[in-house]
């Protein structure tokens, strides 16, 4: 008889918000983190650390400069090394943003409301690490415009059959779409704080960013129309970008590359680190900065959840390229798969299906779901797992292509690393910056998560 | 023409229900020219005051036509008239490679004119307007809702607005100096 209920009860999941806040209580939470609340000797200490590994960044990017991309490990036949498989798994890690910010908000999953701002963050930063790798990649970075189709005295243009080429606008409208549905989404936000804060000078900048948002019924109508807009145009743009990227192997006829799994395969790929980020990002800001009531068990919930089902749709991917190895007949596709399971690679190979399949397949217990640290934890294989993902596909079928005398192997250098690791550490300090000089709640989409948001037409307007 | 010294009545509400309905209700008695503002956006707040259709999403329309058109007339010129390159065999005018880079500048085109339609449609950037000049407005971004009455209206007249907008029991009413 009680058997029911109390089965109601423990599958009722934890509420989005946590109750008893109202209007102003949110808005005072969020807004007193960048307005009042001093920065804690932590903070110094982890954007200090973060700030150090930029200018390690900045500093084999100078050398880079100075002597060419020869001082990185990429050579023939491996050409793509570390450049690529870092633009790659950072782009990859950029889509977990919009998902959240876009495709969930058409989806009407309102749970999104309280991470969907700094998972924008999020994207923006890394998509901004994304784009250092082509970049630098190309040689001669300071002729990389020569991408785009400018009228140049040479005469020619760029060559639009190109997947590269697609990958240069994929990625540039990407980032604008990006920073321009995250300052939109902030817009009303900038004006919150605009009238919260008491130095003048902290008004003045704010008030600019505002650009004068009063929250007229008129305005807001025209807002919500144009937010709907961007986020329906982000949907297909976000699955794109990945496909896109995914293009750049899939057109090539490498072996382990030409296939067409390769774009579905990638955007959940994608979309699985994004969210491996996005936890490891939100577990410590919610507790560091006592946001439990906004991001609550149920939003760690939700994302495990996603995690696991694009993680699945990975292990899919990896199961039909096998599959496909043995069934198309193809002998190079044959002894890719040969090659990754027996060949020099194969620790790298193992340790990639152990991150990305074995391990997280632990998500099916309620209690890891539930466990912060143990999200953080299998967040963080996960995206080690990604990257491991990304390495196996650019290095290891260029090292073992159609002919034995262009096998080779790949030595990544010291600047190789200091340029990976400067990039998180780049990625880190925006982050600290964010944390500090923006809200990184929206704090008008939490006011509408409130019960007391409902309006209640009239009964006059019958 | 000389600009009235009073822009407006002002009047304060607790809730969205208690604005919904305040809204209605001046509506209802004539009065046109009236603005409302709330910290989030409140369900059925524009058409209370008379605002059924924004045009954001026209804008947004043609801009992804020309957008789309951009793009594939772009590669279409550089690869096909300019500066022809024969690439494997295909044609000048391979329109299926040209599908991508055709569908970003869509997306882009669409989504830049997203904002600044917004943006232009809405006014802004405004840097000044006169409800800031009410010290309780600043409450309009946190959790009080507001309706204003613009002198500009044909039915203004400051006694006869005060009295209408006090019997709809708002928590205080301010002139909004223009």
């Amino acid at each position: 008889m009680n058997e029911p209920y109390k089965m109601s009860v423990e599958t009722q999941a934890a509420p989005v918000i946590e109750p008893g806040h109202t209007f102003a209580s949110v808005t005072d939470k969020i807004s007193s983190i960048v307005l009042t609340r001093p920065a804690s000797n932590g903070w110094f200490i982890g954007f200090g650390i973060a700030f150090l590994a930029t200018m390690m960044l900045l500093y084999a990017i100078g050398y880079l400069f100075i002597r060419g991309i020869g001082i990185w490990g990429v050579t023939i036949p491996i050409g793509w090394g570390f450049a690529i498989v870092n633009f790659v798994w950072w782009i990859g890690i950029g889509h977990a943003g919009t998902l959240i910010s876009a495709i969930l908000l058409l989806l009407r999953q309102e749970w999104r409301n309280s991470i969907n701002r700094f998972a924008e963050a999020m994207t923006l930063f890394a998509v901004a690490c994304a784009g250092l790798f082509p970049l630098l990649h190309v040689g001669r970075p300071w002729l990389a415009y020569w991408l785009f189709p400018y009228p140049s005295t040479m005469g020619v243009w760029p060559q639009f059959r190109s997947p590269l080429m697609w990958d240069v606008f994929a990625v540039s409208t990407y980032a604008t779409i990006s920073a321009l549905f995250w300052f939109m989404g902030l817009i009303p936000d900038f004006g919150t704080l605009r009238d919260r804060s008491t130095k003048k000078w902290i008004r003045v900048v704010y008030g600019m960013l505002a650009m004068g948002w009063r929250g007229s019924a008129r305005h807001w109508h025209r807002y919500e129309t144009a937010y709907l807009l961007l986020a329906g145009l982000a949907t297909p743009l976000v699955l794109s970008v990945h496909t896109v990227v995914s293009f750049d192997f899939a057109i090539g006829i490498v072996p382990g590359w030409h296939t067409t799994i390769f774009p579905p395969y990638f955007v959940a790929g994608a979309i699985y680190s994004g969210f491996a980020m996005v936890l490891m990002l939100a577990i410590p800001i919610r507790k560091i900065y006592g946001l439990e009531d906004f991001i609550t068990t149920r939003h760690l919930q939700n994302s495990a959840k996603v995690m696991l089902a694009t993680g699945l749709i990975v292990a899919y991917g990896y199961g039909i390229e096998a599959f496909m190895g043995w069934y198309s007949g193809d002998r190079f596709d044959a002894f890719t798969l040969w090659n990754r399971v027996h060949g020099p690679y194969a620790p790298w190979y193992l340790s990639l299906l152990t991150c990305n399949i074995f391990i997280p397949q632990l998500l099916w217990i309620r209690k890891l779901r539930t466990s912060p640290l143990g999200l953080f934890i299998i967040s963080f294989v996960i995206l080690t797992g990604m990257w491991l993902e990304r390495f196996i596909i650019v290095v290891v079928s260029l090292s073992r292509d159609f002919l034995n005398s262009s096998w080779g192997m790949y030595y990544p250098t010291r600047w190789d690393y200091m340029t990976f690791f400067g990039t998180i550490g780049m990625f880190l300090a925006a982050m600290f910056l964010f944390c500090r000089l923006l809200p990184m709640i929206s704090i008008f989409e939490i006011r509408t998560l409130l019960p007391q948001a409902e309006g209640k037409a009239s009964e006059a307007a019958e | 023409m000389k600009r009235d010294p009073i822009y407006g009545m002002m009047a304060e509400f607790d809730t969205p229900t208690a604005l919904l309905d305040a809204a209605h209700r001046t509506y209802e008695a004539g009065y046109r020219k009236i603005d409302a503002y709330s910290p989030f956006p409140v369900e059925g707040l524009a058409e209370e005051i008379g605002f059924h259709h924004d045009s954001v999403a026209l804008v947004v329309l043609i801009c992804g036509i020309i957008g789309g058109l951009t793009g594939y007339l772009m590669q279409y010129w550089c690869d096909a008239v300019s500066y022809p390159i024969n690439v494997g065999g295909r044609p000048y005018n391979s329109w299926p490679a040209f599908i991508v880079i055709t569908f970003e500048l869509t997306i882009l085109f669409g989504g830049i004119s997203a904002l600044l339609g917004m943006l232009a449609l809405n006014g802004l950037p405004m840097p000044y307007h006169p409800v800031f000049n009410v010290p309780r407005f600043s409450s309009a971004s946190k959790d009080r809702f507001f309706l204003i009455v613009f002198s500009s209206d044909q039915k203004y007249d400051p006694a006869g607005v005060r009295s209408f907008l006090e019997a709809l029991q708002p928590r205080s009413i301010s002139e909004v100096p223009s």
